[in-house]
């Protein structure tokens, strides 16, 4: 029994023993790898000392042309913004430009082939014509009449009409209403609000643009009511009514004077022949 | 570039020109007039046109009958047809694209819009 309890305990102790020395050996293996592990920080701190030591030592000195470098950089890119917006703003001046040129073009054409038309015929049924064209194709004018003045009744009467039945149309005495005294005075009449006038009152036209040759009236030109898509006068209408007072005169006044005159060449002709086919001694 | 054939369909001589005095800023242009719907279908014929720009109320036959008759027309019918015409109500609008036209202008006509609307309609 003592010798059975003597074995056991050795064994016990052999086992202790074992377990010892296998915590002894973990310990030594824990040891080795905290002392290299140890080991690697030493030299990263080496490192980083050399790193820091060698920043401090290339200092402000090597920063400087790399900060120069920076700043002109900086005032460059300033100076390219500026001169973008200063671009910007020439473009948009340049676009503005070109609409005003474009609508200057618009103008300009409408003006000229309204003078070219106007002056291209000495027909007086076509000078008028050409007036009722350009009034309602280039102004826009829906209802609307040419007047011309008899010099001596010195009274207006119409002699051409749009949208309105010509034995409508007042005859109007030099000086009365709005339309004889336009005649009078030779200054053209603008209605401020015409979106307010119905267009229906002939003594009352929103325009009369005198016919003038130098200071003399040969007649009014008057609009009652525009387009339905015309809801103003824009500024080249104001150019037409201008262009027409003086050119439109002068196309009807000499247009006239040539119908008259190859009227009067007929006659005489007429006359002329009659005389040479009478027999002589009758 | 190829020529661009218009042709210009107009009772009033100084629409007429007008109108033309415009499309010459379109390059390659040639521009054919016509006084009224018998003379345009009369020119249809002279050249192969790119655009037909046409006014709504003239003598002998109108420009509403002159759509009308080219849309008809297997020669004719792919013509791109603007119509210019003092009549502004909403109705004749509707009328004139029913029957055909490609686009609508009223009296007075601005030279950028209607430039606009032609090179939108020319191909070429």
């Amino acid at each position: 029994m003592d010798q059975k309890d003597g074995k056991d305990g050795f064994n016990h102790i052999k086992n202790k023993a074992e377990e010892f020395l296998q915590v002894f050996r973990k310990g030594e293996e824990f040891t080795q790898e905290v002392l290299k592990e140890n080991e690697k920080l030493r030299f990263k701190v080496v490192q980083l000392e050399e790193e820091n030591r060698m920043i401090r030592t290339s200092g402000p000195g090597n920063l400087k042309p790399l900060q120069d470098k920076v700043a002109v950089l900086e005032e460059e890119n300033r100076r390219l913004m500026e001169r973008y917006r200063e671009v910007e703003m020439e473009n948009k001046d340049f676009a503005e430009k070109y609409i005003e040129v474009e609508m200057e073009n618009n103008n300009l054409a409408n003006l000229y082939v309204a003078s070219y038309q106007l002056h291209s015929t000495l027909d007086f049924g076509e000078a008028v014509k050409t007036v009722l064209e350009i009034i309602m194709n280039l102004v826009g004018a829906e209802r609307f009449a040419v007047m011309l003045m008899d010099e001596k009744t010195n009274v207006l009467t119409a002699v051409a009409t749009e949208g309105i039945p010509i034995e409508d149309m007042p005859a109007v005495p030099i000086g009365e209403g709005r339309i004889g005294s336009v005649a009078l005075s030779g200054d053209s009449f603008f209605e401020e609000d015409i979106s307010s006038v119905p267009g229906d009152d002939l003594q009352n036209p929103i325009v009369c643009i005198p016919l003038q040759i130098k200071e003399h009236v040969i007649g009014v030109i008057v609009i009652y009511k525009l387009l339905l898509q015309k809801p103003s006068f824009t500024d080249v209408d104001y150019e037409l009514f201008s262009m027409l007072a003086g050119h439109a005169a002068t196309a009807i006044f000499s247009s006239k004077l040539y119908s008259q005159s190859e009227r009067k060449l007929v006659t005489i002709q007429s006359f002329l022949e009659l005389m040479k086919d009478k027999p002589a001694g009758e | 570039m190829p020529d661009i054939h218009f042709l210009v369909v107009e009772d009033s001589p100084t629409m007429r020109q007008l109108i033309s005095f415009a499309l010459k800023r379109v390059h390659g242009s040639k521009i054919i007039e016509a006084s009224d719907g018998i003379d345009a279908l009369k020119k249809l014929s002279t050249a192969k046109f790119d655009l037909i720009l046409t006014d709504i109320n003239m003598p002998i036959m109108d420009g509403l009958k002159l759509v009308s008759l080219i849309r008809g027309n297997d020669q004719y019918r792919e013509i791109p047809i603007i119509i210019i015409t003092t009549e502004g109500a909403e109705e004749d609008r509707k009328k004139g694209l029913a029957l055909g036209a490609n686009a609508y202008l009223s009296k007075p006509i601005q030279t950028a819009e209607l430039l606009k609307l032609v090179s939108s309609l020319v191909k070429k």
